[in-house]
C-alpha cells in the first residue's frame, strides 16, 4: 500500500468514527442545528436597539389649544406611549417607580409666555440609567419639539428658519432598521458557539475516557486525527450556517446586498477558525468541565462584546482596541455587515478574510503542536 | 439535627474540593471573570469617541470654517481627511475608512450671511444602525449650539420657546455606569451557574451518584451540599466584583447595601437551583454544558443587559419573566443609580425567590427520580 493510500484509509476511518458517535449521540446535532434555530428566533426577535414604546408622562398644568396641540403631537409619535398627569409630583415618584421613562412637563405659564414673551420652556426628564435609551429618547422628544415649533410659528405667521440645517442620508440602511445589522452580527455570534462547543469536547473526551492512548497506539498521524476530527463536524457546522442565513434572509427580512458566494466563502473561513479554536480548547484543557468553561468564557463572550456586534470598536480605548484584534469574530462580523447592508466590497471582505485565515493556520498549527502522541 | 448538619458539612466540603483540587480548573473560576470584568467594562459603551469624520468643504467662506472647527473640537469626532470630489466619498466610506462625511455646499456661508437656511448635508455610514442613530443626535447638538450662537450675533429672531431635557439618576448619560453594574449580574450568574451545571452530571457520568444515594444523606442534605460551592464562590466573586464597580470604576452607589446583598442572595440562590436543576437532568458532563450554555445564552441576552426588553416581542416578553438575570439588573441598577427604596425593590426580590424554591425543589425530586 502506497503512503497516500494508507493516510486516506485512515483519515476516512477517523471521519467514519467521527461520524459515528455524531449520530449516536444527538448531542452534535443539537448544537448544530437547534440551538443556532433557538438562539437566532430569540435574539432575532428579542434583540433591538430602536426606542419604542416609550412610555411617557405628559403633565398638563393648565390645559389650552397650545398644550393640547403639542400633546397631540406626542400622541401622535409611534414612539411613545403617553399617559396624562395633572401635576409633576405624581410623575416625579412614577418616574422613580419605573413606571414611566419620561416626563414632559408643561407648568401654568407655558402658553402666556409662549404668546407675550417669547421665553416659554419646556422641560423634560429622561430616566438615565439606561445611557442609549436615554440618548435616543431625547432626540425623539426633540423631533417631536422641533416639528410642533415649526408649525406653531407658520400658524402665526412667521417662518423659523434655523440658520444651518442638517440634512442626514444614512446609507445601506435608510430606514435604521437595527435588526439589519444586528441579525448578521447574531450570526457570528452563533457560529462561534456553534463552533467551538462542537469541537471543544471531542478530544477532551478521549482523554476523559481514556480512548486517546487507544488512539496513540494506532498508526494514525497528529494531522490526520485533526482532519479526520474537524471535517465532519465542519459538515455539520456549515448544515447550521447555512441555516441560520435563510432563516436571516427569509424570516427577518434583512436585505443581502451582497453575493451569495463571498458569504459562503467567509463563512467557511470562519468555521475552520470556530472550530480550531474548540479543538485547541479540547487539547490543551484535557477534561470536558475545563474545556466547557474556557469555551464560553473565550468564544461566546468575546464575540458579543469584543467584537464589533453591538459594541462600536472605534470608541474602545486603545489597549482594548489592540484585544479585540485576536477575536475572530471580529473579523466575520465585518464581514457579514458588510456583505450583508453595503455588497461585495473587496477591500473589507479581503482584509478581514486574509485576518482569519492567518488565524486559522495558527490555532490548527498549535492545535497540532499540542496534541503530540505522549502520556503525561 | 446535628447528624444531619454533620453530613451537609461533610458533603460540602467534599463538593468544594472537588471543584477547587484541580489547578487548571481553579485557574479557570478566577483569572477569566476578573480579566473579562477589565476588558468588557472599557469595551462595553454604548458612548462613540474619535468618530472617524471626512469634510467636503466646496464652500469658501468662514461660517463652513466655523463650522468645522465645532465639529474637529469635539471629542467624539476625529478628522481622518479632506475630500475634493464627489466620486472620492464612496470609497471612503465602502472601506470603513471614515464612518461620516460632511458636505458642505458652494452657497453654505454666503445663505447663512443672508439670512437664509443653509443646508448641510451628512452622509452616515449606516451599517451599524445604532452608532448611525446616536452620531446624528451628536451632530445635531452641535450644530445647534452653532445655530443658536449664529442666530444671537446676526440678529436674527429666536424660537418663541425652547425646550429643555435633563436625565434623571445619570445626567452626563455615562454609559458605563449602566453597564458595569449589568457586568456584577452577568459574571456572578456565569460562574454561579457554571460551578453548579455540572456537579451532579459528573458523579452521574463517573457512576458516584449512585454511591451517594445510599449513603444517610437525605435528598435535602444532597441539594445543600451539592448548592455549597456555587453559592460560596458565587458570592465571593460577585462581592469582589461589586467592589471594584464602586472602588475601581466610580459608578455611584446611592442606595444601601443591605438591599443589594438580600438582591444578590436571592440571586445567586435562583442561579443555584438552575444549575443544579440543569445538572441532574444530565447524564454526562457534556450534556450539561451543553444545559448550561443554552440556559446562559439567551439569559444574558434576554435580560436587558444591553438591549432594553421593553422592545422584545410580547411572547419574548413573557420568557424573560423567568430569567433572574431579569430581576437582578434592575436591582443592581436601581440601587447603584436609583437609590431604590426596599418597597421598589421588594417586587424583583420575589420572583428570584419563587424561581430559586422551584428549580431547586425540582433537582431534589430528579435525585431519586432520574436513575437509569
Amino acid at each position: 500500500m502506497t503512503p497516500h493510500a494508507a493516510t486516506r484509509m485512515r483519515v476516512r476511518a477517523m471521519i467514519r468514527k467521527e461520524s459515528l458517535q455524531i449520530l449516536r449521540d444527538p448531542s452534535s446535532i443539537a448544537i448544530a442545528f437547534i440551538m443556532p434555530l433557538v438562539l437566532l428566533l430569540l435574539f432575532g426577535f428579542g434583540v433591538s436597539l430602536d426606542a419604542r414604546h416609550v412610555r411617557l408622562a405628559l403633565v398638563v398644568e393648565s390645559a389650552d389649544a397650545n398644550s393640547a396641540s403639542l400633546t397631540g403631537a406626542f400622541q401622535q409619535s409611534d414612539y411613545f406611549v403617553p399617559v396624562s398627569y395633572q401635576n409633576i409630583q405624581q410623575a416625579e415618584q412614577d418616574l422613580a417607580n419605573h413606571r414611566v421613562d419620561g416626563i414632559v412637563w408643561l407648568r401654568n405659564d407655558f402658553s402666556a409666555r409662549l404668546i407675550h414673551g417669547g421665553d416659554a420652556v419646556m422641560g423634560a426628564y429622561v430616566n438615565g440609567v439606561d445611557a442609549n435609551q436615554a440618548r435616543i429618547t431625547q432626540g425623539y422628544i426633540e423631533g417631536v419639539w422641533q416639528t410642533w415649533l415649526a408649525s406653531y410659528a407658520r400658524d402665526h405667521g412667521h417662518e423659523l428658519k434655523p440658520p444651518v440645517v442638517l440634512e442626514p442620508r444614512i446609507w445601506f440602511n435608510p430606514a435604521v432598521r437595527s435588526r439589519n445589522f444586528l441579525v448578521p452580527g447574531l450570526i457570528a455570534v452563533i457560529m462561534t458557539l456553534t463552533g467551538a462547543m462542537l469541537t471543544s469536547m471531542v478530544v477532551a473526551r478521549e482523554w476523559e475516557r481514556g480512548t486517546m492512548e487507544a488512539l496513540m497506539v494506532t498508526p494514525i498521524r497528529i494531522w490526520e486525527l485533526i482532519v479526520g476530527k474537524l471535517l465532519p463536524y465542519f459538515v455539520l457546522g456549515m448544515g447550521g450556517m447555512f441555516m441560520t442565513v435563510a432563516m436571516a434572509l427569509w424570516v427577518f427580512k434583512v436585505p443581502l446586498q451582497g453575493s451569495f458566494w463571498a458569504l459562503t466563502g467567509a463563512s467557511a473561513l470562519y468555521m475552520m477558525v470556530a472550530l480550531g479554536m474548540g479543538l485547541l480548547i479540547s487539547t490543551i484543557a484535557r477534561s470536558q468541565f475545563v474545556a466547557g468553561q474556557i469555551a464560553l468564557v473565550v468564544t461566546f463572550l468575546p464575540a458579543f462584546i469584543l467584537s464589533g456586534f453591538i459594541f462600536q470598536i472605534s470608541s474602545m480605548p486603545e489597549p482594548v482596541q489592540v484585544i479585540t484584534h485576536i477575536v475572530p469574530a471580529r473579523y466575520f462580523v465585518a464581514i457579514l455587515q458588510t456583505v450583508f447592508s453595503a455588497g461585495d466590497i473587496w477591500p473589507v471582505l479581503l482584509s478581514n478574510s486574509a485576518a482569519l485565515f492567518v488565524m486559522m493556520v495558527l490555532l490548527l498549527g498549535m492545535a497540532r503542536r499540542k496534541s503530540r502522541k505522549r502520556l503525561d | 439535627m446535628k447528624a444531619s448538619l454533620l453530613r451537609i458539612l461533610a458533603l460540602s466540603i467534599k463538593e468544594l474540593l472537588a471543584v477547587l483540587k484541580d489547578k487548571k480548573s481553579r485557574i479557570v473560576l478566577v483569572v477569566p471573570p476578573i480579566m473579562q470584568l477589565l476588558v468588557f467594562v472599557y469595551a462595553a459603551t454604548f458612548d462613540l469617541n474619535d468618530i472617524p469624520v471626512a469634510i467636503y468643504n466646496k464652500d469658501q467662506g468662514a461660517a463652513s470654517r466655523q463650522l468645522i472647527a465645532k465639529v474637529i473640537g469635539s471629542p467624539h469626532f476625529h478628522l481622518v481627511g479632506y475630500v475634493d470630489h464627489d466620486s472620492q466619498i464612496t470609497p471612503l466610506i465602502d472601506n470603513k475608512d471614515t464612518l461620516i462625511v460632511l458636505h458642505f455646499g458652494p452657497r453654505f456661508s454666503a445663505d447663512l450671511s443672508n439670512g437664509r437656511s443653509a443646508p448641510l448635508q451628512l452622509i452616515i455610514d449606516g451599517r451599524n444602525s445604532n452608532t448611525a442613530l446616536l452620531v446624528q443626535g451628536y451632530l445635531r447638538q452641535i450644530v445647534g449650539d452653532f445655530n443658536n450662537t449664529w442666530a444671537e450675533s446676526h440678529g436674527q429672531p429666536t424660537p418663541p420657546a425652547t425646550l429643555r431635557v435633563r436625565a434623571w439618576f445619570n445626567s452626563n448619560l455615562v454609559s458605563r455606569w449602566f453597564i458595569v453594574p449589568g457586568i456584577v449580574g452577568l459574571l456572578t450568574l456565569i460562574i454561579t451557574t457554571i460551578v453548579t451545571s455540572l456537579s451532579v452530571a459528573r458523579e452521574r457520568e463517573a457512576g458516584t451518584f449512585d454511591q451517594l444515594l445510599v449513603t444517610p444523606l437525605r435528598p435535602v442534605e444532597i441539594l445543600i451540599g451539592k448548592s455549597f460551592p456555587g453559592v460560596l464562590i458565587g458570592f465571593f466573586e460577585g462581592s469582589f466584583i461589586l467592589f471594584m464597580a464602586v472602588n475601581w470604576f466610580d459608578v455611584p452607589f446611592r442606595g444601601s447595601l443591605g438591599a443589594l446583598y438580600i438582591g444578590i442572595a436571592l440571586f445567586i440562590l435562583s442561579a443555584v437551583g438552575i444549575g443544579l436543576m440543569i445538572s441532574s437532568l444530565a447524564v454526562t458532563q457534556q450534556q450539561g454544558m451543553l444545559g448550561a450554555f443554552l440556559f446562559l445564552v439567551p439569559a444574558v441576552i434576554l435580560s436587558g443587559f444591553a438591549t432594553p426588553i421593553a422592545n422584545m416581542p410580547e411572547l419574548v416578553q413573557w420568557l424573560t419573566y423567568v430569567n433572574p438575570l431579569r430581576y437582578f439588573l434592575i436591582i443592581l441598577r436601581g440601587v447603584f443609580l436609583e437609590g431604590d427604596s426596599y418597597a421598589i425593590l421588594m417586587h424583583y426580590y420575589w420572583p428570584m425567590a419563587i424561581i430559586g424554591l422551584v428549580t431547586l425543589g425540582f433537582s431534589g425530586w430528579l435525585f431519586r427520580h432520574r436513575m437509569n
